[in-house]
């Protein structure tokens, strides 16, 4: 079994929580991997799970306008948290997020993630704090695609 | 006659040799000139004015290979008057050049260091002739990394260049789009996002960048959250011009003039007049 108090820990999302919680995180931990083109969630299902990437691309997409397929929003990379709707009710995916090439995760229990929160509020606080970081981050980046800086009129 | 030819404010007469289409608006003319003399070597980063008779000019950088002048080439969109002017030009057609002006990127400086260049948009143009040098001189950098942001797949430059530097093992290429459907496999997501997945000693990095003024000032934050100091980013910036030459004051930005102080200026020098509006 991978040591995941060590993976925690060098993990950009959980490298400044105390070692303690880190043991508890780790013991809701487990590897999936992904093949190519693989679906991890799909958009509208129940969110209960966080998953930190390890390995390769995962595309963030919503529903298509009508026969044009799906929208990509993002790419989220190795290094990178994937999903927080698992944080916040109603607890459904907002998006779907699909592999672009061969995807390595953990996958942490949210729903206990979630009951750890409402327990011990320091931990909870901890959490929501890097997640805050995470969103704002994703939200700027989300800004700066909507400027659509690069058109022809104004970029 | 030989004074007329050191005039910076008189063109020289250039025809357009070949011109090829990039994307729906945009083009890349290679020039030679009329006179059959030489062409002015440039270094990377500097800007010609282009001169489409009874129109008007316009500055464009240059970017062919510094070390081959010859022919000039010039990557354009068109949208407005006087590139609107320079689209409907054939091959064979005239054209005045004025240049090569302004300040260069600071190769130099980066030589020894990690070398990080982050274009937008078009501003890949100015920026390939820095990728030019760099593989003819690839022993002296450190890292070399690339990365490059389009509004989508289909309006990325020079798709083949890039899919060709991507291939040389010694350069690290990342591209990303704004939007995209199913069919691109590749990243979604701002250039700014590719920052932090790139590998560098931001003690020993100079970055430059090269965009449109909000992607660099964006950009240019998230490099000093990676903490490269400020003195070691390097942007392009644009205004628009008359003479070219530091007389007219067409161009200032705060106490700079774009033409002969830029365009390519630290960022630590015009980081409080980015955050500005109107300047
Ligand atoms: C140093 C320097 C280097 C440059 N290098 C290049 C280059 O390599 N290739 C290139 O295509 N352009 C480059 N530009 C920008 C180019 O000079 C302008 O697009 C051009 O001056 C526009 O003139 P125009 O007469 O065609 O349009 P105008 O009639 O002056 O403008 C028409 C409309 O286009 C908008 N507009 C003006 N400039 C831009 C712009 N840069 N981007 C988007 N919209 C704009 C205006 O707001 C206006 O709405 C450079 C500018 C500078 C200062
Ligand atoms: S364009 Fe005249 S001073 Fe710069």
């Amino acid at each position: 079994m991978p040591d995941y108090d060590r993976l925690l820990a060098a993990h950009p999302f959980f490298n400044e929580f105390q070692a303690d919680y880190l043991h508890q995180i780790a013991c809701l931990a487990t590897t999936v991997c992904y093949e190519r083109n693989a679906y991890i969630f799909h958009e509208g299902d129940a969110a209960e799970q966080f998953y930190l990437i390890t390995r390769g691309h995962v595309m963030l997409e919503t529903f298509g306008v009508e026969r044009r397929g799906s929208i990509s929003i993002e790419t989220i990379e190795a290094g990178e948290v994937l999903g927080w709707s698992w944080l916040f009710a109603p607890y459904r995916w907002h998006f779907s997020a699909r592999t672009l090439e061969e995807v390595e995760v953990i996958v942490l229990d949210g729903v206990s993630l979630r009951y750890m929160c409402e327990a011990d509020p320091m931990f909870g606080y901890a959490l929501l704090k890097h997640m805050a970081v995470i969103i704002m981050q994703r939200l700027q980046r989300t800004r700066l695609q909507l400027i659509d800086m690069y058109r022809a009129d104004g970029g | 006659m030989l004074v007329e030819r050191n005039d910076p404010m008189l063109p020289r007469w250039y025809r357009i040799q070949h011109r090829r289409e990039e994307l729906a608006n945009t083009f890349t003319v290679t020039l030679e000139p009329q006179d059959h003399e030489d062409i002015p070597v440039f270094d990377c980063g500097q800007f010609n004015m282009l001169y489409v008779f009874g129109v008007g000019e316009i500055p464009i950088s240059i970017s062919g290979d510094p070390a081959h002048p010859a022919p000039l080439i010039h990557t354009i969109r068109a949208v407005g008057n006087v590139s609107n002017g320079l689209q409907g030009l054939k091959s064979g057609a005239l054209i005045g050049v004025r240049g090569p002006f302004g300040t260069p990127w600071p190769l130099a400086l980066a030589e020894g260091k990690d070398l990080l260049l982050i274009a937008g948009g078009l501003g890949l143009a100015p920026l390939r002739s820095v990728m030019y040098h760099v593989i003819a001189h690839r022993k002296a950098y450190g890292r070399v990394t690339l990365l490059y942001g389009a509004r989508t797949p289909e309006d990325m430059l020079y798709r083949q260049e890039c899919e060709h530097w991507r291939a040389h093992l010694d350069l690290d290429v990342a591209v990303t789009v704004d939007r995209a459907t199913e069919s691109w496999r590749g990243s979604v997501g701002v250039v700014t996002r590719l920052i932090a997945h790139a590998l560098f000693d931001p003690a020993k990095t100079l970055a430059f960048v090269c965009g449109p003024e909000v992607m660099m000032r964006f950009c240019a934050q998230e490099l000093e959250k990676c903490r490269v100091p400020g003195e070691q980013i390097f942007i392009s910036m644009e205004r628009n011009m008359k003479c070219a030459i530091g007389f007219c004051g067409h161009c200032q930005y705060g106490p700079f003039f774009i033409c002969k102080d830029g365009p390519v200026l630290p960022y630590y020098q015009v980081k409080d007049l980015l955050r500005k509006r109107e300047i």
